[in-house]
């Protein structure tokens, strides 16, 4: 059981770290800003919560265990806000999205 | 292990910032700096992990709030500037 | 959070707590939807069908922005919030936008702007599926 928790912690760190570093190079690769938020959202979700869960499997029941809980909902309430406000902003200004255009 | 995660966010918060240096617009600076909060976030947590310190797992909590109310707080303030300056 | 249980501490806790409740009372910021816990037995069936889409949709991204050439085709569709409140109206914007792929960048009454990445992601926000299951959550209390 130990061992199993061992190396499922290691797999979630280190997916985590992946999917983070796979946003992180979409954010910089993507053509235009609203397709730019696409890639912060794939670091916001899985590359955020694999992490944390990584470290929820390391510390076991414990105090440190609630606080990782306390970060990971609150990212998961407060990135969809910022991202939604950021979008809502540029689009406010006048930035029209690349592509295909309104529908 | 919490070493190869800790690079991971480092390297990521580098593409961020390269962003941020880059970003065409002012949104996507702030984009890019929304995400350099968040992976600080991580990285706290990681380091807290690492050096065998969960208090650092406060600090987290807080950078989360504050980064948070930032990103916000930028906003409002681009919105109040003025067109000409957001293409800057 | 400190592990730390003394009654000063404790009593100091409590003391800023009534504090907050009486300033925010007195600024009349204290609205029906500030703690939204007759949703929680409907979150608990909502919750696994989001955590699989949103995994699928990470899977999705991540293999196009793998991709030496980027096949993508972002486009702006505008899709139904069939919510009966604000609150629920305001989960489908968030499950949206946490679902990458999507975004929403406007809200507006009974409406919602998306932002898609692509052409699949777009269908999948417009066969309403996700809409049709925060309505039921919504609607069980």
């Amino acid at each position: 059981m130990e061992a199993l928790l061992y190396y499922a912690s290691w797999a979630c760190l280190l997916l985590g770290a992946g999917f983070c570093f796979v946003g992180g190079l979409g954010l910089l690769r993507l053509p235009d800003f609203y397709s730019r938020m696409h890639g912060g959202g794939v670091t916001d979700t899985l590359g955020a919560g694999l992490i944390l869960l990584g470290l929820m499997f390391q510390s076991g029941l414990s105090l440190a265990t609630i606080k990782l809980v306390m970060i990971g909902l609150f990212l998961l309430l407060a990135s969809p806000v910022a991202t939604h406000a950021i979008a809502r902003a540029a689009r406010h200004s006048g930035f029209a999205p690349q592509g295909t255009g309104e529908e | 292990m919490f070493a190869a995660a800790m690079v991971g966010v480092l390297a990521t918060m580098l593409l961020a910032l390269v962003r941020a240096l880059k970003g065409p617009t002012v949104y996507d600076r702030v984009l890019a700096v929304n995400m350099f909060g968040t992976k600080t976030v991580l990285l706290l947590s990681v380091i807290g992990f690492l050096t065998g310190r969960p208090d650092f797992l406060d600090l987290g909590l807080v950078y989360a709030l504050i980064n948070f109310i930032g990103t916000i707080a930028i906003l409002k303030y681009v919105s109040t500037a003025g067109e000409e300056e957001a293409q800057a | 959070m400190s592990g730390i249980y003394t009654g000063l501490l404790l009593g100091l806790g409590v003391l800023s707590c009534l504090v907050v409740v009486a300033v925010c009372r007195r600024m009349k910021i204290v609205d029906p939807e500030g703690h939204p816990i007759h949703l929680a037995l409907g979150m608990m069936r909502y919750m696994p069908w989001f955590l699989w889409a949103v995994i699928k949709a990470n899977i999705d991204v991540v293999r196009r922005i793998l991709h030496p050439r980027l096949p993508m085709a972002p486009r702006v569709i505008r899709v139904e919030a069939s919510q009966k409140t604000h609150l629920g109206q305001v989960i489908y914007a968030n499950s949206i936008t946490l679902t990458p792929g999507t975004v929403a960048v406007e809200t507006d009454e009974g409406t919602i702007d998306v932002h898609a990445l692509t052409r699949e992601s777009a269908e999948e926000v417009r066969s309403g599926d996700m809409d049709r299951r925060v309505t039921d959550m919504e609607g069980e209390r």
